[in-house]
């Protein structure tokens, strides 16, 4: 590595250029972990309500520590803040915002993305494993754009975007753009094409850690 | 004169039996009956099938019942969640079921069983291994899966108010499965933190009709599961 050692975005960086494409007026839904660093990024000017589906939309900043509340949570359980205009819903209205098209557009975490779209996200189907799938497959078939905020690679430097997945999928077809420390990919009926490539970043690198054809716009 | 209040959390659960299926609400810790749930474990019934989100957290409340080997079949969306250490154990040892279903539609399957549908067609799953072995139909094209509607002989379910007639508001996001679940359940059971006088419930703003509601005890000040599991309390009580 040395000297040659490709960084790329930080996470920072990604969730400012997720937040960036948000638009104003946006409903948008935000998946445990990483993608809940969008939040913070979100211009000055731009209104944008955040949807987390165990009942709130308009959800607002963490609280202060002695300002926690246990019955005011996200998807991820952890306490948040509710915004002036905020409302809270059940659970079936809640799903209804997600699979009826209302919501437009859902940032999610990624195991693997492959060329035509399919993500795979909440099992790596280990025997012994735990399976457990909360709302990701709802999202994904109902939300309007998807979102994958995710590593290029995995800790292990292995590909996660790939021809096709090997994990159990969570939907077919469903990405529209990843998100990554070394790109910006949109997912087309072309295939693959990069919109932006990190800084130091060149296309024969990014070839080499993705094991899905690529394509330049 | 119709009067749902009854005294006590164990006066409320006294009616369930062993093999009922019962529909527990929260999502995480918000919305948690945990004084019913532990009312239930007093009572004892077991052989129990339990639908909520999750299999709880710790030693206390819902993982609790499970750990007290009253509940033979979970279904839920998400068994395993930070301090969830109950259901993994005993499911890695084969000593009860998991039904999975997503999120979205486990709240819409018992939405239907409450609202007298049988069944419905959803997006959600179409192409992954929980769609394996369901009906599919395409519709303009684009293929369904079949899910069913799921009823309860019972549900217990945590809110802020509610007056005699099971009229009910909750609090915040710990409204979550509680108002679909009282309507999917023959006997919904509710925990309220304060009982009004009716009429004093706007009802432009009733949240669950009280028609889905069968009983109601007032829990003052129920216990928070966070604290409880930073103390590593367990139930029942040492």
């Amino acid at each position: 590595m040395g000297l040659n050692e490709v960084k790329g975005w930080n996470k920072e960086e990604m969730a400012g250029k997720i937040a960036c494409d948000i638009p104003d007026g946006a409903y948008v839904n935000l998946g445990i972990g990483l993608p809940e660093l969008v939040a913070n990024y979100i211009p000055e000017g731009r209104e944008v309500i955040f949807h987390t589906e165990n009942g709130l939309l308009g959800v607002g900043p963490s609280p202060a520590k002695e300002l926690e509340d246990d019955e005011l949570i996200n998807a991820g359980k952890k306490p948040v803040t509710a915004i002036k205009g905020a409302c809270f819903f059940h659970h079936a209205d809640s799903f209804a915002m997600v699979r009826g098209g209302h919501i437009d557009i859902c940032v999610l975490g990624a195991f693997q993305i492959s060329e035509n779209g399919d993500l795979a996200n909440w099992s790596t189907g280990e025997p012994g494993a735990i399976p457990a799938v909360g709302g990701a497959m709802d999202l994904v078939e109902g939300v309007k754009t998807i979102i994958v905020f995710t590593q290029h690679t995995t800790k292990n430097g292995e590909p996660k975007i790939v021809k096709e997945c090997t994990y159990p999928l969570t939907g077919k077809g469903v990405v529209n753009h990843i998100y990554t420390d070394l790109a910006v990919i949109d997912v087309t009926e072309n295939g693959l094409f990069v919109r932006e490539m990190a800084p130091g970043v060149d296309f024969e690198y990014l070839k080499s850690c993705t094991a899905a054809e690529l394509k330049l716009y | 004169m119709i009067n749902k209040i009854v005294k006590s959390a164990s006066e409320a659960v006294s009616g369930i039996f062993d093999g009922a299926t019962i529909m527990i609400s929260g999502f995480g810790e918000a919305g948690s009956p945990i004084e019913l749930i532990h009312a239930l474990i007093d009572h004892g019934a077991k052989d129990l099938t339990v639908i909520s989100n999750n299999t709880g957290n710790g030693h206390i409340g819902l993982a609790a019942l499970i750990e007290n080997k009253q509940v033979r079949k979970m279904i839920c969306s998400f068994p395993r969640t930070a301090n969830s250490v109950v259901f993994p154990e005993l499911y890695r040892k084969g000593e009860i079921d998991l039904e999975l279903v997503p999120q979205g539609t486990l709240a819409e399957r018992i939405r239907a069983g409450g609202a007298g549908i049988p069944a419905f067609f959803t997006p959600t799953s179409v192409n992954t291994p929980l769609a394996e072995g369901k009906e599919m139909r395409l519709f303009d094209g684009k293929p369904y899966v079949m899910e069913f509607g799921i009823k309860a002989d019972f549900a217990l379910v945590k809110c802020r108010i509610a007056d005699r007639y099971g009229n009910l508001l909750f609090n915040k996001t710990a409204r979550n499965f509680g108002p679909v679940m009282c309507m999917a359940a023959s006997h919904a059971i509710v925990q309220a933190s304060q009982v009004v006088e009716t009429g004093e419930i706007d009802p432009e703003i009733v949240v669950t009709p009280g028609i889905f509601v069968k009983k109601v005890v007032e829990i003052a000040n129920p216990v928070s599961e966070n604290q409880l599991i930073r103390e590593n309390r367990r139930y029942p009580w040492a």
